[in-house]
This record gives structure tokens, C-alpha cells and sequence, in this order.
């Protein structure tokens, strides 16, 4: 498992870059009967960001915004259109089958509904020797070593109890422990997790983060955390990258993006997430009307600009702006930021 | 395994399942029991013989429990032998090396109607001298009527309609009727009748024996057909041929459509196109039409016929279905994890699309096994059976070529149908049962 | 509190189910109050029976429901008194309405939303299509839809508009209460934002009274006047907004308070170890005496409601 020499070879690696993501664009063709125009659905517009070694980032979008696309692009299940995905320093699009086999098993992929993510017809131990028998692990004896040891790290025990059970056995809970094992079995370099606790009760939703947390320390993983939830990130994640409508419109450190947004989308995303506090009965929020534009045509210039509070009218909706720094560490694609 | 018995368990709540599988059951011990017992070289030889197999039996009798129901009572068939000692027979040894065999048999006939035929059968043992056999025949009104004396060769055949002195002594009455009638009220006497035969040998070892043949109006369980075969034999052998037919025509077809479907669901683009189209083309082709030119133009036997069958039978609409199920399950979430943790394509096929659709395809595959049944014994029926086996269909393409139904042999059409209709029922009884079970899984989905 | 200011007053309403393993108790004697124009969350985990609380209000029984009883005042008058006829006509859709537990989901995709915001307003109030459409696009207003929104199909609506399209059709009849479960858990968090603002917006305008069922406490607090806490089928914990969210009484609370994450946390949540019981088989004594930190000797026996400062609390640790 995790020995002291691992820890220190671990912290070495520490600020390697583990993922490299370049001016990414994933565009679906949409189909049409017949002739005649057939437009994209850009879902990926221009991303590029870097992830490090044992570093946790937080994506952090509403729905269709692109994140699910971007996710899966990382994951190798969709191809880019254009652009380059850097693993490791390798090019992901330069990878024969044999090598994409081999990014496969070093990437972890987390779901969101923890009852669909698991075959309904297999029982707890066949759904974790699955990726373990793909990756060529052959050795059946290894293969229950494994097992044991990913249901252990989850908190599955005693795990004699629940290698024979079925998913619909199962609760909520377990579902997903049972699918963050099946991430972690071939030890990954890092994890995508696609809002991992939005389908869980309360209560839970801060066990299995915290048990997220913990593996990714003992483990020192990379993890790629995607939700719509902000006020989970500050516990879960060092960088945070909020997306809106295909682009990444801010990145920044937690801390700086909670204490000082400057985006007006995290701004409105901030004003949006309630914390418990009786106040808010009387306060109506003051967030943008309106919802995210089609990925099909978006807005010209700045994306946000139709619904933006502080839209800059021949400035915002001409031009999308290009990434500005205002402060050392923290992006925003913003024209306020201007100089 | 645990769901297969909790399934299990939940088909045995109904009553149409335990009826069903009762049913299967019992025609599967038939079919083992008739495989082991009349090994195949055996039912073929049988099933081909002639006369030299089958002379003991009557032609066109229907069965001997048909008694039951007719007021006007058939005689039944029976065979006796002095070798088997059902005849009696006594030797006395005389002077000088000679001897006399006592046969004698005493029946009781109580029938309304006349045997077909009735023969003895002599074998004989000797060296230079024949033996010579005087046959005496007594009725219950206390007649006593002589058949014929003769001399008997190694092996003789004594027909009884057919001996011209018996006709001569009969005044050229049918000796069948003759000998089982009032002779002046021509009514059939009812009572204990005795065949009896004083044999003479004359040399020491000489011997006779003699084997009596009453060929009456009905046989045994299941009758005979034209050719004087025990239908038992084809009913019994039946049985195998059309379970083992209709289960690898059904598990086959099953089998292969499913796996062309994912297939051709999975890869998408011109593999799914492909598959298609060939379906919808099969679909329109004449499914019998096509099987009989095979038969008449290539070869008759079962085996191809069952490989063109299941060929024929994979591309049709159930292709579809199982289609748009899968369409629907490749769309799941733990399918798309299987493919972020690198599981092959083949992989995903068999191990995660596959399994999911076996407890749905169940009911088909048990609710299809009768259409291939029928489709066998239609296949016999046109004449286009296989040449060799005893099958159900065979049967009734023998009935209807020697126009049964005109005649009135109804048990020979009716005994091959009753066991294709029981055969049918019991797999839809469980197929309905099984469509009950598995289905509410198709709402889960 | 005067007793013709309660709109709503719930007392022992009970209401179990009976299943092949015995009955399961959902609701297991439940009590509490509602004044007009205020709103009242009931908060709690999956399986704690607050969705068959919600049912047992509006007599929306399943066929396997077993014991039913209670008595439920509404502007005075137990409605459990009245036969199933009188409630449907009177009381379903006509005093309390309801948004159930993913509504956006349930609209029929093939009737056009005007039509299908219409039809309670066809059937209880008994108005003729002209008038039931004008009725729709005053309650598009209330609800932010756009009014040229009534000719289209549910699909055409994103997840954010077809939930005000639900309580828009909940709303159409005026009802005084309306009862809303789980209304944003599928939704994003401006969307969440926006319905509750609609949702603010109809109590100060129209006055509508609200409980508001729901697992997610931070969001509840944007509606709240008073919070009751609901565990294993019983209210252990009922007491105004302020109070409840500054400093909760029962250790269910103070657990799940602890347990939810802030953006500009203190300290690291906690999470509450264990499961709740399962409704068919449940402890004697404090149901939630086996994950309970501060658990003592009398927690064997069931305790009783006690009052504090206008505010109850189900547990020993206050007597």
C-alpha cells in the first residue's frame, strides 16, 4: 500500500505536472436529415489548464456548460476536436489502442449516480475485479489481494459481508464507496470525479468527501473534481476553474475565488450558494436572470455578456476576452480586468 | 446462482409454470428413456423393415384400448409361440423313433368382428423324414372343424385365408369369417375357441414348433400403419427429434441473434446499417418456400435443415427489439465506466450488454421452442422430412398419403397431432409463466 | 399564539404501510402548527417519512396503506372528518395544493404546459378555458415563465422553467398552503436561487403559506419561518427559523447542522456515523439513541415533547 518510501517519492513528484490540458475544443457535429447546415455543439471552447501532482481541482459549472464533455475528454472517451491532452507528458492523441489501454488504467473515474454506475447483475467483487482483469492482472489470487485492500481504504468492512452483495443491496452510501474502490483499484495517478456526492443524502455527502480526501492524501492523487456545489470546495479542492459555456472564465486558488470573485458569474454563483442562516428568508438574492446560452450559437464576444450585470456595451459583446491575471495565481477572462 | 433460484422459486408460484414444466419433464424422460432403450441404429433398421419385422401385426389397426369405447368390440392381435411356451405343446415319444407334438392354444373370443389374418409359423428340426401336422379348430358351440394336414418343411408359413383346402372345406367362405361363425345364422360365436395341432415326427430329435399369429382389427398402445409398424415406435422416437429440433433451433437462434445485435449495436455506423438491412430483406423472403427448395433440391436431412432454419430464422424482427434494447442499455452509466477503465469492445459485449439481456430473452427462447416443433412436423408433412428418422411429422405425411382421413384411420393423424399440441402447450405454459417472472425487469430498465 | 391564527395544526397523525415484512411506520405520531403566511420546513434524511408526511396531509394514500389517523385542523376544522368525495373536491388543490418530489419531471410530454397549468383550474374551480388560460398567465407572471411559454411542450422547457411551471399548476387554484417536496435537489445553484426567489416572492405577495420537505438545510433556510426536524418517522425538533439556525436542541439537529459544508468554513464538518433505523423495525426507547453522542440511561425510554421557550424538543436531555 502506502509505505514511508512511497510518501517520500510521493512528496518529491509533488509539483510535477501531471495533466496538460491546451486551448482544448471538443465540438459534436449535429446531425441533420438530408442537406444543409449542420452546426456544432461547442461544448469544449478553448480550455487550457494544468493539474499537478496530489492536487485537487474543483470545476465548478452549471449544467450544460460543458464540464460532462470536458470530463470525458480527459477520460478518453471522447476524441478532441482540436487541441492537445498532455498525460504524463505524453499526447493522448498520439497513443495506439495499446496506449490509451494504458491511460486507462492510470486515470480513475468516479460517477455521479452511484446505482448506475455499478452493473446491477454483478456482485461486489466481480465489479471490482472487472478493471483489475482488463488491466491484465492476471493472477486471480492477486486480484482478491487488491480487492480486499480498495475495500478496506473505502471503509467496506468487514469486507467477507459485502463481497457477495449486490448493488440494489446496497445503500447510497456504499454504492458509492463501492465505485470509488473500482477507481481506485488500479491505483491511479488521478481521479476524475463527476459530482461524486450530489445523489447522497446530506449526511453522507461529508463522509464519502472526507473519505475522498483521505485517499487522495494517502495516495497523493490528483484529483479533477466536478460539481455545481460551491460550498463544498473549499473542503475538497486547492484550485478552483469555473466553467460557462464552454470556457473557463475563472481560475484561481479556493480561498481567492470565495474572498475576492472576480467574475460576475462567480460572483452570481457565490451570491447563489446558500449557507444555513435565517436571514435569508427576508433577502431576495440578486442573481442574473436569464440561463446559459445554447452551446449550438453562442453569444458573440463574451458569453456571459446577455445576462452580466456589469456589461460593457461595444466592449463585451464584440470581442471574447482573452484571460487576464489582476492578481498573481488568478485567472479571469473577463474585459473589467483590463488595463 | 442465487437469483436463478429465487427466480426458480418465484415461476413455481404459478400454476401454468408446474403444469408447463411437468409437461417438459415427462416428455423429456420419454425422450431419454427412448433414446436408451431403442438406440437409433435399432429404430431406423426397425423403422425400415418389412415384412420380415413387422408381419405379426395387423395393417391399419387402430389401437387395442379403442375397445373401450365401440360397442361393436374389435378383436384384439395377440402372438403365441411354443418357444416362448404361450402355446402349449407336448411331446410324447412314440415307437421307433417317432413322436407326437401336442400343440394346442384356447382363446377366448369375444369380439363383433373378424381378425384381419391369422397364420402359423411352423419351425421344424429333422434330418430326412418331415414331420407331419394335422390342424384342428374348435369352437365353443362344440364344432370341430379341420383346418388342413400337411407336411412341414424347415420353416413353413400356414396363412389361413389363403389355403385352398380350407377354402375348398368352407365351400370358399372366407375362412376368417367361417371359422368364427354360427353356419346357419352366420352370427359370430362368442366363447372359448381352441386351436389345436397333433403333430408327428419320425425320427429321434425331430421337432416342431409353432408359432400362431392372430391378426386382429386393433394393436397394441398406438395401432399400426400401412406397412404393419408398431406406431409406438415413431410416437416414442418422435419425442427426442422434436425436442432436440425445436430446443437447438431455439437456443441457436437465440443465441446468434443476440450476439449479432450488440454487435451491430455497439459498433454502430455501416455494421448496424449492414445488419439492418439484411434483416428487413430476410424479412420479405418466403421462410418455407425457402426450406422446401432446400429439401427438394440439395438434401433432406435434419441437419441442414435445422442450419438453414436458424440461418433463416436469426434476421428477423427480433433483431430489432433486441436492438433497441440494447440501444438503451449501451447508454448506461456502468457500460461508460467500463469503457474509462479500458474494457475492450468484445469485453463489453459479452460481460456487460449480454448478461443484461439474458433474463429478458428467457421467455422467448421457451416460448419459441413449439414454433419449431411445428415447423419440423410441417416440414414431414410436405414430404420433405427427413428420409430415415421416425418422427411425428413422418407419421402424418404417411397417414395423409394413404388418405387416413378418407378411410377413417383417425388414431393414426390424431396420436401424432395430440403430441405435438401437448408439447406446444407445455412450452408456452412456461413461457407464459416465465414472461410473467422476468418481465417486470424490462420496467427497471 | 391565538388559535384562529393557526392555519394548519397537525395533531398524532399517523400513517403506516403494510408490506410482506410488517408494517413500515412513516409517519409515527406527528404534531405541529402552521400560522398563516409563513412557511414551515420540514427537514430531514431519506427515509425519515417526510414525503408520506406530505401524502398523509392530502390523503394521497397508496393501496397498501394501513393505519390512518390523526386529526388535521385547517383554519379550524379537522378535514380527517371529511369523506374521500368532500376532500377531493374541497380540500385537494383547493386549500392545499402540493409541488411533489420532481414535478419538472412529471408534466405529460405531450399535453403543451398552458393546458396542463390549466387543469386544476378547470376542475375545482370550475371556470371555462378563456378564463383558466387567463389564469395561467397571471400565474406565469408570479412564477417568472414568459407568457408565450404556454403553447409549448415540456421538453421544449429547461429544468429551471418546467419546476415554476409546477407551481405555477400548484398555484393556480389560490390555494392557502401549499406543500413543496424536495422543489430544487435536481436543479443548479442559480436555478435553486431563482425558484426561491419566486418562492419568497408568492408569500409576500399572495400570502401563501408553505411547507417546504427537504434534506438540504443551507437552501432551506432561504424559506423558512420555522423549522421541524423530522427522524424515524417522528418530529423530534420544531422551533422558529432564528433559533433553530443559531443554536439547535436536539443532537439530530446539531449533528446535521455540523454536517453541512460553508463556504467560508470554521471548522471541518462533521458527519453522523451509522444509518437511521429502518421504519419496519424500529428501537425502543429514543430512536436516535444509538448514534446519539450524549446519550445516558434514560434514553432507553421514548421521551416526551418538551416545551422551551415556544420551542420543542423530543429529548431527555431537556427535561
Amino acid at each position: 500500500m502506502v509505505t514511508e518510501a512511497k510518501i517520500m517519492e510521493n512528496k518529491r513528484d509533488a509539483r510535477k505536472v501531471l495533466l496538460d490540458i491546451n486551448d482544448l475544443h471538443v465540438w459534436f457535429e449535429l446531425r441533420r436529415f438530408g442537406f444543409g447546415r449542420a452546426g456544432y455543439v461547442k461544448a469544449v471552447d478553448g480550455v487550457t489548464f494544468v493539474v499537478h501532482s496530489g492536487e485537487t481541482i474543483a470545476v465548478v459549472g452549471e449544467s450544460g456548460c460543458g464540464k460532462s464533455s470536458l470530463m470525458k475528454t480527459i477520460l478518453g472517451l471522447y476524441k478532441p476536436t482540436s487541441g492537445k491532452v498532455v498525460f504524463d507528458d505524453k499526447d493522448l492523441s498520439e497513443l495506439d489502442s495499446k496506449g490509451m489501454h494504458w491511460y486507462h488504467s492510470h486515470v480513475g473515474y468516479v460517477q455521479q449516480d452511484p446505482y448506475g454506475a455499478l452493473p446491477p447483475f454483478m456482485n461486489v467483487q466481480k465489479i471490482l475485479g472487472e478493471p483489475l482483469i482488463v488491466g491484465g492482472v492476471k493472477n486471480k489470487e492477486e486480484r482478491m489481494q487488491r480487492i480486499r485492500k480498495s475495500m478496506e481504504e473505502v471503509k467496506l468492512s468487514p469486507v467477507d459481508d459485502f463481497l457477495l452483495k449486490y448493488p440494489h443491496m446496497l445503500s447510497g452510501g456504499q454504492q458509492q464507496r463501492v465505485v470509488i474502490a473500482r477507481a481506485m483499484i488500479m491505483e491511479p495517478r488521478f481521479l476524475v470525479a463527476d459530482e461524486p456526492v450530489s445523489m447522497l443524502d446530506a449526511s453522507v455527502r461529508v463522509e464519502i468527501l472526507k473519505l475522498l480526501r483521505g485517499l487522495q492524501e494517502s495516495h497523493n492523487l490528483s484529483v479533477i473534481y466536478i460539481t455545481h456545489d460551491l460550498s463544498t470546495v473549499s473542503y475538497f479542492s486547492e484550485r478552483i476553474f469555473v466553467m460557462y459555456a464552454g470556457n473557463l472564465v475563472e481560475k484561481a486558488n479556493v480561498r481567492q475565488v470565495i474572498d475576492n470573485p472576480l467574475h460576475p458569474y462567480t460572483m452570481a454563483l457565490l451570491t447563489g450558494t446558500s449557507e444555513p442562516d435565517a436571514r435569508n428568508a427576508e433577502t431576495f438574492k440578486q442573481i442574473p436572470p436569464g440561463e446559459p446560452p445554447s452551446l449550438v450559437n453562442p453569444p458573440t464576444g463574451c458569453r456571459f455578456h446577455p445576462r452580466c450585470p456589469k456589461f460593457m456595451p461595444g466592449i463585451c459583446d464584440v470581442k471574447e476576452p482573452p484571460d487576464f491575471e489582476p492578481e498573481p495565481g488568478h485567472m479571469v477572462k473577463c474585459w473589467l480586468y483590463d488595463k | 446462482m442465487n437469483n436463478l433460484k429465487h427466480s426458480f422459486r418465484e415461476i413455481l408460484r404459478y400454476p401454468s409454470a408446474v403444469l408447463g414444466l411437468s409437461i417438459i419433464f415427462l416428455l423429456v424422460v420419454i425422450a431419454i428413456y427412448t433414446v436408451i432403450k431403442i438406440p437409433y441404429n435399432t429404430a431406423i433398421n426397425l423403422w425400415r423393415g418389412g415384412e420380415e419385422v413387422w408381419y405379426q401385426n395387423p395393417k391399419f389397426a387402430p389401437p387395442a384400448w379403442i375397445n373401450f369405447f365401440l360397442s361393436k368390440k374389435l378383436p384384439v392381435s395377440f402372438v403365441v409361440d411354443t418357444a416362448n411356451h404361450t402355446m402349449t405343446k407336448t411331446v410324447t415319444p412314440g415307437a421307433q423313433g417317432t413322436g407326437t407334438v401336442d400343440i394346442s392354444y384356447a382363446f377366448d373370443f369375444t369380439f363383433d368382428d373378424y381378425p384381419q389374418e391369422m397364420f402359423l409359423y411352423f419351425t421344424t428340426k429333422f434330418i430326412q423324414k418331415q414331420p407331419f401336422v394335422s390342424i384342428m379348430w374348435l369352437t365353443p358351440d362344440g364344432r370341430k372343424i379341420r383346418i388342413d394336414d400337411l407336411g412341414v418343411s424347415e420353416q413353413l408359413t400356414f396363412p389361413f385365408s389363403q389355403d385352398k383346402r380350407l377354402l375348398q372345406r368352407l365351400n370358399g367362405a372366407n375362412p376368417m369369417q367361417a371359422l368364427f361363425e354360427d353356419p346357419k345364422t352366420n352370427a359370430i360365436v362368442k366363447g372359448k375357441y381352441q386351436l389345436q395341432i397333433i403333430g408327428t415326427t419320425f425320427e429321434p430329435g425331430s421337432d416342431i414348433d409353432a408359432q400362431f399369429v392372430f391378426q386382429g382389427q386393433v394393436f397394441g398402445l398406438a395401432g399400426t400403419d400401412y406397412a404393419r409398424r408398431d406406431l409406438v415406435l415413431p410416437l416414442l422416437w418422435g419425442t427426442p427429434v422434436a425436442l432436440a429440433f425445436g430446443l437447438i433451433a431455439s437456443l441457436g437462434t437465440l443465441v446468434l441473434t443476440m450476439i449479432i445485435a450488440a454487435v451491430g449495436t455497439w459498433y454502430g455506423g455501416w455494421v448496424d446499417e449492414l445488419i439492418q438491412r439484411i434483416t428487413e430483406i430476410n424479412l420479405v423472403l418466403p421462410f418455407l418456400s425457402i426450406l422446401v427448395m432446400v429439401g427438394t433440391f440439395y438434401s433432406r436431412s435434419i441437419w441442414v435443415i435445422l442450419g438453414v432454419t436458424v440461418l433463416l430464422s436469426i434476421f428477423t424482427g427480433s433483431i430489432k427489439s433486441y436492438r433497441a434494447i440494447f440501444l438503451q442499455v449501451k447508454e448506461s452509466m456502468y457500460i461508460e465506466a467500463a469503457r474509462a477503465y479500458g474494457a475492450s469492445d468484445f469485453r463489453i459485449i459479452f460481460q456487460y450488454l449480454i448478461p443484461r439481456m439474458i433474463p429478458l430473452l428467457i421467455p422467448g427462447l421457451v416460448s419459441s421452442v413449439p414454433s419449431f416443433v411445428f415447423l419440423e412436423a410441417s416440414l414431414a408433412v410436405l414430404g420433405l422430412g427427413d428420409p430415415v428418422l421416425p418422427t411425428w411429422g413422418k407419421i402424418i405425411n404417411d397417414a395423409d398419403a394413404n388418405g387416413a382421413l378418407y378411410k377413417g384411420y383417425y388414431y393414426w393423424i390424431l396420436e401424432p397431432a395430440a403430441l405435438l399440441m401437448i408439447t406446444g402447450f407445455g412450452f408456452a405454459m412456461l413461457g407464459f409463466a416465465l414472461d410473467r417472472v422476468f418481465n417486470p425487469r424490462l420496467r427497471d430498465m | 399564539m391565538a388559535q384562529n391564527n393557526k392555519l394548519l395544526r397537525i395533531e398524532e397523525l399517523v400513517l403506516y404501510f403494510k408490506t410482506t415484512h410488517g408494517p413500515v411506520q412513516a409517519v409515527d405520531g406527528v404534531n405541529f402548527e402552521l400560522d398563516s403566511n409563513r412557511a414551515v420546513v420540514i427537514l430531514g434524511e431519506s427515509g425519515c417519512g417526510k414525503s408520506s408526511l406530505a401524502k398523509a396531509i392530502l390523503r394521497l394514500l397508496p393501496r397498501n396503506a394501513g393505519q390512518y389517523s390523526g386529526r388535521v385542523y385547517l383554519d379550524g376544522k379537522d378535514i380527517m372528518l371529511l369523506n374521500d368525495e368532500e376532500f377531493r373536491q374541497n380540500i385537494r388543490w383547493a386549500a392545499i395544493s402540493m409541488v411533489p418530489q420532481a414535478a419538472m419531471n412529471a408534466l405529460n410530454p405531450v399535453i403543451r404546459v398552458g393546458e396542463q397549468v390549466s387543469e386544476p383550474a378547470l376542475v375545482h374551480l370550475g371556470v371555462d378555458k378563456a378564463e383558466a388560460i387567463s389564469l395561467v398567465k397571471k400565474m406565469f407572471q408570479h412564477v417568472g415563465v414568459p407568457e408565450d411559454f404556454i403553447g409549448r411542450y415540456p421538453f421544449e422547457l429547461s429544468g429551471g422553467m418546467r419546476q415554476r411551471v409546477a407551481i405555477a399548476m400548484a398555484l393556480v387554484t389560490s390555494p392557502n398552503l401549499i406543500i413543496l417536496d424536495e422543489p430544487t435537489s435536481a436543479l443548479d445553484v442559480l436555478t435553486q436561487a431563482n425558484i426561491f426567489n419566486v418562492l419568497k416572492r408568492l408569500k409576500k405577495e399572495l400570502g401563501v403559506s408553505f411547507i417546504l420537505i427537504t434534506h438540504d438545510i443551507a437552501t432551506s433556510s432561504e424559506l423558512a419561518d420555522d423549522v421541524a426536524v423530522m427522524y424515524a418517522g417522528q418530529i423530534v425538533e420544531m422551533s422558529d427559523a432564528y433559533r433553530f439556525f443559531d443554536k439547535p436542541l436536539h443532537p439530530y439537529s446539531q449533528k446535521l447542522m455540523a454536517s453541512v459544508p460553508r463556504l467560508h468554513a470554521t471548522a471541518e464538518p462533521e458527519f453522523i456515523t451509522g444509518r437511521p433505523p429502518s421504519l419496519i423495525d424500529l428501537p425502543k426507547g429514543c430512536r436516535f439513541a444509538d448514534r446519539c453522542p450524549s446519550r445516558f440511561e434514560k434514553c432507553i425510554q421514548d421521551p416526551p415533547v418538551i416545551e422551551k421557550d415556544g420551542r420543542k424538543v423530543k429529548c431527555w436531555l431537556y427535561a
